[in-house]
């Protein structure tokens, strides 16, 4: 399935939560399959931290340029796009392709860098529902995100209930717990006191505060995986000896399939505070980079804080059930046994609030060693169960129409 | 007794448009027969994710839980039936689950083998643990972990000030009101709380 990027431009502004706003901005955005003539077969995908608009299919004359939910999404997929439309938008302060802090602010002229207001959760479902409005599509089939986009997910049967038939949930939460806003601290601390950040306004300096992001980028991986999955893919084993000349940070071929002794496990030590020693190191450290190259530093705080401040329960005194009770539609949630980041009570805290509220709820916890990154994984029960979710409730959603 | 047969003696006894929390729910069968025949609503509680799987595909509302691990999701008094068919013999904590079922529950039914059926007893009497169509597994391959008889469900309810509001037998299809612990393979058992 080849696929373009489109975009959208938006003149009239925008009003945040935090009573700020923004005019003049353009949201990317990819469909794939057919809306049908009811208009009644739209499927928002929802992204989360570091993905985009680019969810399926590939780009012509790109061979390895598969969507991020490729998996998932696509003809004869669990969402299967010969029947649902399916749309993928960036948000709003994202860097690809939607107005973010890389851009010019409208109002100085200037590149907004740290200026770019603070986005939530809600502002960025504001901005999608405007999307969708453009579209011609006045309700969702079915809305769906994991991790923060199943926070986005979520949002839109409480924001826009009559707007959504059924919202898919996937490895998410009602709202950050404190070890989790202690995670994006940190990576956050790693931007902003990298010398290259210049107080968020580092692009006209001519630099780009990659060492924060680096950091940034291996603590939020090291929280993606399992204590299982790094020990069977990385263990102890220590990082084959390489050409000085590429010393660092070297792509890891192979590093899963490597079971047993290689030469490696039985090489000496190299006794240094600063090299790197172990597989386990010369993957984050490449990770660190690839993210550095290609993210924006201002979009890594506004998009941790987004997912700090979510928490629809704050305005009803705490209760999720209070919160929840606006929500019309049905829902899927989806956990992982192994997702520490968001982990499976998080999950069923929202399918607890949605029985409270007497809503049509349906809850697979996969027994998956792959921690939260296994939502974007080949699980089959997990595929198995959105595709069943879709082929049968949503789809008959559509007959109803 | 086939599942169809003990499903649709089961539903019988299920008030129409009750609200419903079928612990164990299997493939979502007994709950699809409620709410297309009895107008129903409600959700099953399954632990395996290919009878998840099965209940999704039937449009049935499920939520993936192990029952050992209570029922802390669900409120007091928040369904008008609470179902455990064929369910506590597979439960570590049976007399837990039995509470919470009729904390949740308005209403409870509970139906399970029953370890008296003559059969049953017969086989024990000559030596050997019973090999039936009720209880097709041998002793040491069994997933029925709670072996307990129609007087041994009495007795426990009473144990948890449960009220027994109707209670008999089921074999092949029929109700069993006569020596139901010795006359019946399966036990069943309507409960509120006393």
């Amino acid at each position: 399935m080849f696929v373009t990027p489109q975009s959208m431009h938006f003149a009239e502004p925008l009003a945040l939560q935090s009573g700020a706003s923004v005019r003049d901005y353009q949201l990317a955005f990819e469909t794939y399959g057919t809306l049908n003539a009811e208009r009644s077969n739209a499927v928002l995908i929802c992204h989360a931290l570091n993905a985009s608009h680019h969810v399926a299919g590939r780009y012509e004359g790109q061979p390895k340029s598969e969507g991020w939910w490729d998996n998932m999404i696509g003809p004869g997929k669990p969402v299967d796009t010969n029947r649902f439309f399916v749309i993928g938008v960036n948000n709003l302060g994202s860097c690809f392709g939607s107005t973010g802090p890389m851009h010019a602010n409208p109002d100085s002229g200037r590149i907004y860098g740290a200026d770019f207001p603070v986005v939530t959760v809600e502002d960025w479902v504001n901005a999608q529902a405007r999307l969708l409005e453009r579209l011609g599509i006045t309700q969702l089939a079915a809305v769906m995100g994991g991790s923060l986009g199943g926070m986005q997910a979520l949002s839109w049967a409480l924001q826009h209930p009559e707007r959504v038939r059924h919202a898919v949930v996937i490895a998410s939460a009602p709202n950050l717990n404190a070890e989790n806003i202690a995670f994006n601290e940190v990576a956050r601390r790693a931007i902003t006191t990298d010398p290259d950040f210049h107080g968020g306004h580092f692009y006209q300096h001519g630099v780009v505060p990659k060492r924060g992001l680096r950091i940034a980028r291996m603590i939020g991986h090291i929280t993606y995986l399992s204590d299982d999955v790094m020990n069977e893919k990385f263990g102890r084993r220590l990082r084959a000896p390489a050409p000085a000349a590429s010393q660092d940070a070297l792509p890891l071929d192979g590093a899963g399939q490597s079971r047993g002794v290689s030469a490696s496990d039985l090489r000496e030590y190299l006794y240094s505070t600063q090299d790197v020693e172990f597989q386990i190191e010369s993957y984050l450290r490449y990770q660190g980079d690839k993210f550095s190259d290609y993210f924006d530093a201002n979009t890594y705080l506004l998009i941790t804080r987004a997912l700090d401040y979510f928490d629809p329960a704050r305005r009803f005194g705490g209760s999720l059930s209070a919160a929840l009770a606006r929500a019309a539609c049905k829902f899927l949630l989806v956990s992982f046994t192994t997702d520490w980041r968001f982990s499976p009570a998080r999950s069923r805290e929202i399918v607890k609030a949605l029985l409270d509220n007497d809503r049509e709820v349906s809850y697979a916890e996969i027994d998956a060693p792959h921690g939260h990154d296994a939502f974007l994984l080949d699980d089959p029960r997990y595929l198995n169960v959105v595709r069943a979710y879709f082929e049968r409730t949503v789809a008959q959603g559509l007959r109803h129409v | 007794m086939s599942d169809a047969l003990l499903m649709r003696s089961i539903a019988a006894l299920v008030p129409r448009g009750a609200r419903v929390l079928d612990l164990g729910c299997g493939d979502g069968a007994l709950l699809e027969h409620l709410q297309r025949e009895r107008g129903c609503s409600g959700y099953g509680v399954e632990i395996d994710d290919a009878k998840v799987h099965a209940c999704v595909q039937r449009g049935i509302n499920v939520i993936q839980l192990n029952l050992d691990e209570g029922l802390a999701m669900f409120e007091d008094s928040s369904f008008d039936v609470v179902l455990q068919i064929d369910t506590l013999q597979h439960l570590r904590n049976a007399e837990v689950m039995l509470r919470e079922t009729a904390r949740v529950g308005r209403n409870a039914i509970v139906a399970f083998p029953n370890f008296a059926h003559w059969p049953n007893r017969l086989s024990v009497l000559r030596g050997r643990m019973p090999v039936t169509r009720r209880l097709p597994y041998q002793w040491y391959d069994t997933p029925n972990i709670r072996v307990g008889t129609y007087r041994d469900f009495e007795a426990l309810a009473g144990k948890n000030a449960l009220k027994i509001v109707d209670a008999f037998g089921l074999q092949d299809g029929r109700e069993v009101r006569f020596l139901p612990n010795l006359r019946a393979s399966t036990a069943v058992f309507r409960l509120e709380r006393g």
